[in-house]
C-alpha cells in the first residue's frame, strides 16, 4: 500500500514498529505530487524548493517525523510564506508561527511548498490566487473550496498525510466538505494565531484539515493551548483531545435548528444529512428541532466585521516593510500604486467595504449595527447550548460548485458561506466530516457544533458518526 | 443608502488604493449590490443589544517584566523591498 494514502496514525504504528521510516513517507509524497500537481494545483511554487533526502532523527519524538502541510498565510521560517498575494511576493518569514513551532517541536516535518488559498484567504473557491486556481480532486472541473483549499485537495488527493488550514468564515470546513475530509475549527482563544497573516481578528482561528476524525484530534491536542505571544490565546497547556474519542453517545443531546434546512439547501445535501442524524439517533443520540432564530443575519453581519477588521489589518502592506514596492514621486502616490498593482479584485473589493463600513458618517448604521446583531446570533447559541450538547447541520447548502460558475457575481459566492459563517460569529468550535456523496460522485459534509471550548463533545460525536456510518 | 461613484473613489483614497477608471465603475457597481443585501440588516432593531467587538474572555492581558530576545534589526530588515543601514528606505516625506 503507498504511504500517502495512510492516516498520520497508521503511520505511526509503522513508524513505531521501525516497518518504515520517515524518508519512506516523504518519498511516497514526493511521488504522488508530482503525478498530480499539474492537475490540481493543491501547492504553491513546488519548482522552487526541494523536498530533503536525509532526515533527521525523530525517533524520541511524538509525530516521528511525520510531515505536515501548512497553508500560505501560517509564518514557515526561511519559506515562503505570500497569502497567494501578489504584494507579499517573495516574502520569507524571519520566524515560525507558534503552531508551526509547536509541529516542530513535537517531531513534525513541516512541507517546504505552502498550499494554495485564496489571496489573504478572502474567498470560498480558491479561485483568488495569485498563482492560479486549485482543483477539486473528486472532479477538476470544480472547486475545492475555499479559503483554505489547497490544504483540503492536498489531503483529499494524498498528497499531504494532513494539514493546517485557517478559518475565518467557514475557510477549514467549507473546503473539507467540498473536498471530502475532515475540517476542524477550534473555539476562538483555543489556538494560538501568533504568526497567522491577520484576516479578520476576531473571527480568525488555525485547525487542523485531515483524513479521519482521529488524526484531527491528534493534531489539535499538539497545536491547542496558550501562548503568550498571542493575547486572545487562553486555557493552559491544551488537553489530549484523542482521549474523547469514543464510541459511547448513548443520551447526548442534539439540536437540529430549522434554520437550516429552509429553500436553497440541495435536496442530495439534505437527504445525506438527515440519514446522517438518523445514525447519530440509532446510537442513542436524542435530536431534537432548536431554533437559531437570527441565522439570517449571519452573512450580513459578517461581510461587515470581517471587511472591516481586514481593512485594518491589511493597511500593513504598504510597500516599507515587506513584499511588492512599486516606484512613485512621493508617498502617499507608493502606497496607492502598490496596492493598486499587489492586491487582486477580490481583496480590493473587500478592503473598500470595510473602509466603508468603518469611516465617518457610516460606521454607526454599519459597522456598530453589525457588532449589536453579532451579539443576537451569540445569544442564539447560548440559548440552544442550555439544553444541547451539540448542534448537527449540513456544512454547506450545496456540493462543491464549478470553477468559474460564482466569479462574476460575489454576493453568490458569500452566500455559499452560509451555515459556516455563524460559528465564527460566536466564536463556537465546529468540525465537518464526510457524510455522503451525491449522485455524480462529490462529497458532503455534515457540520457538527458545539459549545465553546466544547472540542471534546465534537469529537466524539464525529466519531461515532465516521465509525458507524453506512 | 445606495453608495455613490463619488464615495467609493473617496474610500479608496482613504484605503490607499489607486483605483483604474474602469475598475472604479466595476467595483462601485458590485459594491452597490452587496451594501443593498447587507441593507437586510435595517430589519432588526438592535440600538439597545451591547455590541460584540472582541470574543475574547480577557482584558489587559499582562506579562512579567523580564528581558527576553526579540528580533534582530538585521532579520526585521531583510524582506524589505528598501533598505539602508538600519533603516527601512521610503520615498521623501516632508517638502
Amino acid at each position: 500500500m503507498d504511504l500517502n494514502t495512510l492516516t498520520a496514525q497508521d503511520l505511526l504504528k509503522k513508524l513505531d514498529s521501525k516497518e518504515i521510516s520517515a524518508q519512506d513517507i516523504l518519498r511516497s509524497l514526493e511521488k504522488s505530487i508530482k503525478a498530480q500537481d499539474t492537475k490540481f494545483k493543491a501547492y504553491v511554487r513546488t519548482q522552487d524548493f526541494h523536498l530533503p533526502q536525509q532526515s533527521i532523527d525523530y525517533s524520541k519524538t511524538t509525530l516521528k517525523g511525520i510531515p505536515v502541510a501548512i497553508k500560505d498565510n501560517i509564518c514557515t521560517e526561511g519559506f515562503n510564506t505570500e497569502c497567494c498575494s501578489k504584494i507579499l511576493e517573495g516574502f520569507h518569514p524571519p520566524y515560525d508561527a507558534t503552531v508551526v513551532r509547536k509541529l516542530k517541536d513535537a517531531g513534525a516535518f513541516i512541507f517546504p511548498y505552502k498550499t494554495n488559498m485564496d489571496e489573504f484567504a478572502f474567498g470560498s473557491s480558491t479561485e483568488n490566487s495569485c498563482f492560479g486556481p486549485t482543483r477539486n480532486p473528486h472532479n477538476p472541473e470544480c472547486v475545492p473550496g475555499g479559503s483554505s483549499g489547497g490544504s483540503a485537495a492536498a489531503v483529499a488527493s494524498h498528497q499531504a498525510i494532513w494539514a493546517l488550514g485557517s478559518d475565518t468564515g467557514g475557510s477549514i470546513r467549507q473546503p473539507a466538505a467540498f473536498c471530502g475530509v475532515v475540517g476542524l475549527k477550534p473555539t476562538y482563544g483555543l489556538v494560538s494565531r501568533y504568526g497567522l497573516i491577520a484576516f479578520a481578528s476576531s473571527l480568525d482561528q488555525i485547525g487542523p484539515i485531515t483524513k479521519d476524525v482521529s488524526d484531527c484530534a491528534l493534531l489539535l491536542s499538539i497545536i491547542a493551548g496558550r501562548d503568550e505571544l498571542d493575547s486572545t490565546s487562553v486555557g493552559s497547556k491544551g488537553c489530549d483531545y484523542s482521549a474523547y474519542l469514543e464510541k459511547d453517545i448513548k443520551g447526548m443531546r442534539i439540536g437540529i435548528p430549522r434554520e437550516y434546512f429552509v429553500e436553497g439547501i440541495g435536496p442530495e445535501v439534505k437527504k445525506a444529512v438527515l440519514d446522517a442524524i438518523k445514525v447519530l439517533e440509532k446510537l442513542g443520540a436524542k435530536c431534537r428541532e432548536v431554533s437559531l432564530p437570527h441565522t439570517e443575519y449571519a452573512v450580513p453581519v459578517y461581510y461587515i466585521i470581517a471587511t472591516a477588521e481586514a481593512s485594518s489589518n491589511l493597511a500593513r502592506f504598504d510597500g516599507v516593510q515587506y513584499g511588492l514596492r512599486e516606484k512613485a514621486k512621493d508617498i502617499i502616490a507608493m502606497y496607492k500604486k502598490t496596492r493598486d498593482l499587489g492586491f487582486g479584485q477580490e481583496a480590493k473589493r473587500r478592503i473598500l467595504l470595510g473602509t466603508f463600513a468603518l469611516s465617518h458618517g457610516y460606521y454607526d448604521a454599519y459597522y456598530l449595527k453589525a457588532t449589536r446583531v453579532r451579539n443576537l446570533i451569540y445569544q442564539d447559541f447560548i440559548n440552544v447550548f442550555k439544553d444541547c450538547d451539540c448542534i448537527v447541520t449540513p456544512t454547506t447548502p450545496t456540493p462543491a460548485f464549478k470553477i468559474g460558475e460564482k466569479t462574476g457575481d460575489p454576493l453568490k459566492m458569500y452566500l455559499s458561506d452560509i451555515f459556516t459563517i455563524s460559528v465564527n460569529l460566536a466564536g463556537i468550535p465546529a468540525i465537518s466530516i464526510p457524510c455522503g456523496r451525491t449522485e455524480k460522485g462529490l462529497p458532503i459534509g455534515l457540520q457538527i457544533l458545539s459549545r465553546h471550548f466544547g472540542e471534546g463533545d465534537l469529537l466524539r460525536l464525529a466519531y461515532a458518526y465516521e465509525q458507524n456510518k453506512p | 443608502m445606495a453608495i455613490t461613484k463619488e464615495t467609493v473613489e473617496y474610500v479608496a483614497h482613504l484605503a490607499r488604493i489607486e483605483l483604474q477608471p474602469k475598475e472604479l465603475d466595476k467595483l462601485s457597481e458590485q459594491l452597490k449590490q452587496i451594501l443593498g443585501f447587507i441593507d437586510t440588516l435595517k430589519k432588526i432593531e438592535a440600538a439597545k443589544i451591547p455590541p460584540i467587538l472582541n470574543l475574547s474572555q480577557d482584558t489587559n492581558v499582562k506579562r512579567g517584566d523580564t528581558p527576553r530576545n526579540s528580533l534582530l534589526t538585521d532579520k526585521a530588515l531583510e524582506n524589505s523591498p528598501s533598505k539602508e543601514g538600519k533603516f527601512f528606505v521610503v520615498p521623501k516625506i516632508i517638502e
